[in-house]
């Protein structure tokens, strides 16, 4: 993917349709019709009060994006943080287009700076250069006399507040191509200090999440499951419910894929959840366990891979490797995984004035959702709405090709009189035993050496179930019959190996699949990492000089991903571990960022292993929110850590094995006792920071327990194989 | 059935079965929405409010058992000393992410606080295991707590 940084003339369109769709929302979601001229583009409104207010194209799960296109706005127009506040856009595809993967509004893929760093910034700039104009034709001065600091414009001899000029800056039209500030003469760009805008209401309870709109007269809405995949709904027998008090009714949603039950309240919908019974058709549910999704995956690896995907010679691959001195061989195996964010899904469906739909959501792709309600209520697309509000996490889960909890609500909302508006609630039983896992995946990887240690041929298979296959993302993702996704972070690496055959094999999907943080990156870094610190102990070289040795081109991948390797390696003392420690590194590019990571750690892998520090190196372009940036890191090595130390999801005949947090044990505070996070210094454009951190911590951890106990873990999770944590 | 509870200092009469669990109620019939639901096990810890200064997961409590007990919740811990610090120091060390499991966290830290006015790394990690956050923003729990106690010796 490559950042579109040619945005010219978008300012001019966007600001002639925005006025009318973007201006006056409302704090209570509803769009006002109204000829407010405060709306000089539509990412950001400025008010006759002078309060400026950024308009978040993309959602918030905690990853920073209110925080970081807030600086980019306030950096343009010269305020401060506290003088910017931020409100999440409406659902308008053609405004809030996500320009790396549109023509579609929306967040993932580590996209939201990338694709935000110049049309915020060009928004800010606009808005201060009408601002200025409209100044100086009320002064009668030369806008090169006027200056703009902190929320005030000054010059010619006079000073007033920004508010002063809003109504005569509305009038102006938007310059197509507003100055943009220098990189030196940035403030808040890459300043450590700005602070997140959403630290305070999130700490002290007044931050609204989805989970908390409670909009007059609502019903809660909760999800009778089948036990089994694509079981559906017979009917349902409610009277076991009726002495519950707050229960209201339960019905069959109309595509037979489970029975909603109504109720005045959350607990009261929980208990009459459990009382109804409800008759299932299982005549095509999903019967298969994961030993049989693991088995057909490993016989898959065994096999000659359907595709190709990078068109080598694989005789002449497999010739090299049969020649070679020192021939490394391992199979990995990684299980299907669940994202668990913090709060469960949920969201709030209700029937406007005017007959439209009005879904309240922590909403991560708001297309998706919108166009499947327009269809579901066959009302024209302007007349849903889509108000999207804080996510309590997701790291891929509130995004799926087919709007899979939104639908389920208008499904249950299509069972009510739509004079009351619906609150969908998922348990965490509902989060972790309904679908939509990190796909199960599985890599065989044979590596030759030669005398001198070089590598002479790597083959690579790959073997798992597609994600981008089956849904409309499938045109931009598939190529070929390749499902990107299950192969990005091999083929496409920055190391230059010779005579490498990268080989895919899609197996059936038992459950459905879905991005999970870093996606595809989650199992291909390991195995990438592992295979690399297989092969340079194999040949008694240094990991970090052997990885070095295939990065040592001239290209900028080569060089970006070695400086971080390197950094890492010398914040991290790499290789004078102190006593009882033992070190691991890892290295990854993905979705245009470079990290590497060190971990160490004491203990061995049979008397108990702890996670002392983790040293990370990070180059993501310009570092816009230095310390969000820091903090997505630690986060990222968090998952990634967590996830395979203890946790995976299982089935039995085709019903999910685990139930809630204590089966699907979530890292804890005790799990890692330091993160040290070092950004490179970059001009480059900004690159992602939500997923990066999260591939190269479970490898890194792997080849500390290879170091500390001669363990090498292919088969996840660790704690399942040979390791155990303290 | 109706039960009084006193939550932040204010006694409410609740029209609710004793056995609901005081998070819905704190949530559904009280309106105050802090207070978070991630669980319903009490192995999340999103729930946490204080039972006469001690925390305790209100998904696991029942209303029946804590009728005139003091009841506090995250939406009063601004006037609350070791609250207040608890908050100020999140602020100045950019704790949260996507801040659901926050409450919570500050609630039982609040509980640690109380305890033990200067807690080491060790028994942070020791009194804050319930507590999870699967953004994993542990490092600076851990610092906002010790940033706290700081501001509290002040």
């Amino acid at each position: 993917m490559n950042v579109n940084t040619s945005r010219r003339g978008f300012l001019k369109g966007a600001a002639a349709t925005g006025a009318v769709l973007v201006v006056g929302l409302r704090p209570d979601g509803a769009l006002a019709a109204s000829g407010n001229p405060t709306m000089l583009t539509p990412f950001v409104q400025i008010g006759s009060d002078g309060s400026v207010t950024a308009i978040i194209k993309h959602f918030e799960m905690g990853q920073g994006p209110a925080t970081g296109l807030s600086t980019l706005i306030a950096e343009e127009m010269g305020l401060s943080m506290d003088q910017i506040g931020y409100d999440f856009a409406p659902s308008n595809p053609q405004i809030y287009n996500n320009t790396l993967f549109g023509p579609m509004q929306g967040t993932g893929g580590s996209t939201a700076m990338a694709n935000s760093y110049l049309q915020y910034r060009q928004a800010g700039a606009a808005a201060r250069d009408m601002l200025l104009q409209a100044a100086a034709q009320a002064w009668g001065a030369d806008v090169s006399d006027l200056s703009f600091a902190d929320g005030m414009i000054s010059g010619a001899g006079k000073s007033a507040p920004l508010g002063d000029f809003v109504e005569a800056a509305a009038a102006l039209e938007a310059p197509a191509e507003p100055r943009l500030k220098d990189p030196s003469e940035f403030r808040l760009i890459g300043n450590p200090d700005v602070r997140r805008l959403d630290s305070a209401a999130k700490g002290n309870g007044t931050a609204m999440f989805a989970m908390d709109i409670q909009r007059p007269n609502q019903m809660i809405a909760m999800i009778a499951r089948p036990e089994q995949q694509r079981a559906t709904a017979v009917s349902v027998d409610a009277s076991g419910a009726e002495g519950i008090k707050g229960f209201i009714s339960a019905g069959v949603l109309p595509n037979k894929a489970g029975v909603a039950v109504f109720a005045e309240s959350t607990w009261a919908a929980m208990q009459a959840r459990n009382a109804i019974s409800v008759e299932w058709d299982t005549s095509n549910a999903e019967t298969r366990s994961s030993d049989q999704i693991e088995a057909e995956i490993r016989a898959a690896l065994e096999a000659e891979p359907t595709y190709n995907v990078n068109d080598a010679d694989v005789m002449a691959v497999r010739a090299a490797i049969d020649g070679a001195d020192t021939v490394v061989e391992e199979t990995f195996y990684f299980p299907l995984l669940a994202h668990a964010p913090m709060e469960p899904l949920n969201c709030t469906i209700e029937q406007t004035e005017d007959g439209g739909i009005l879904m309240h959501d922590g909403c991560q792709i708001p297309t998706l959702p919108h166009g499947a309600l327009a269809e579901i209520f066959g009302v024209p697309f302007e007349k849903v709405q889509i108000r999207t509000v804080l996510a309590g996490g997701s790291f891929g889960r509130r995004a799926t090709p087919q709007a899979d909890y939104q639908v389920e609500a208008a499904m249950a909302f299509t069972l009510t009189d739509r004079s009351r508006p619906v609150h969908l609630v998922w348990s965490r039983e509902d989060d972790l035993r309904s679908g939509y896992y990190r796909p199960a995946f599985g890599h065989k990887v044979r590596v030759g050496l030669d005398g001198s240690g070089n590598i002479v041929g790597w083959e690579h298979r790959v073997a798992g179930q597609s994600i981008m296959k089956g849904t409309p993302f499938e045109a931009f993702a598939v190529q070929n019959g390749i499902d990107h996704s299950s192969v990005e972070g091999t083929v496409d690496s920055p190391y230059q190996i010779p005579m490498a055959s990268f080989g895919l094999t899609d197996t059936e999907k038992a459950t459905s699949t879905l991005w999970w943080r870093a996606v595809g990156h989650t199992h291909t870094a390991y195995v990438m990492e592992v295979m690399m610190d297989m092969a340079a102990v194999a040949v008694g070289i240094d990991p970090v000089d052997f990885r070095l040795s295939y990065l040592n081109g001239d290209g900028p991948d080569q060089q970006r991903k070695a400086a971080v390797l390197q950094l890492a390696a010398e914040k991290a003392n790499w290789g004078n571990a102190p006593a009882g420690r033992s070190q691991g590194i890892a290295v990854h590019k993905s979705f245009n960022s470079y990290v590497a990571e060190v971990v160490e750690i004491s203990g061995t892998a049979e008397d108990g292993i702890k996670i002392e520090k983790v040293t990370c190196a990070v180059d993501c372009g310009v570092a816009v929110n230095p310390d969000v940036i820091k903090a997505q890191m630690e986060g990222a090595i968090g998952y990634g850590i967590g996830h395979n130390m203890r946790d995976k999801i299982t089935l039995t005949e085709g019903v999910v094995d685990q139930f809630n947090f204590p089966d699907y044990e979530p890292l804890r505070i005790s799990d890692i006792q330091e993160i040290e996070v070092h950004i490179v210094p970059s001009a480059e454009p900004p690159t992602g920071v939500g997923e990066p951190g999260t591939p190269p911590a479970a490898p890194a951890l792997a080849n500390a327990i290879a170091a500390a106990s001669n363990l090498r873990i292919a088969t996840l999770p660790m704690n399942d194989n040979g390791a155990s944590f303290v | 059935m109706s039960i009084s509870l006193k939550v932040n200092g204010k006694t409410q009469e609740v029209d609710a079965d004793p056995g609901t669990p005081l998070l819905w109620v704190i949530r559904d019939d009280l309106k105050m929405t802090g207070t978070k639901f991630g669980c319903g096990v009490a192995s999340c810890g999103a729930c946490t409010v204080h039972l006469n200064g001690e925390p305790v997961r209100a998904c696991q409590t029942y209303i029946d058992d804590v009728e005139g007990a003091e009841i506090t919740t995250i939406e009063a811990m601004s006037e609350d000393k070791i609250g207040a610090a608890l908050q100020q120091a999140w602020v100045e060390l950019d704790v949260v992410q996507c801040g659901y499991c926050q409450s919570g966290q500050i609630m039982s830290a609040a509980g640690l606080l109380r305890e033990n006015p200067t807690p080491s790394a060790t028994e942070i990690d020791d009194y804050m295991y319930g507590n999870a956050c699967r953004c994993a923003t542990y490092q600076r729990i851990r610092a906002g707590i010790q940033r706290a106690a700081e501001i509290l010796e002040a």
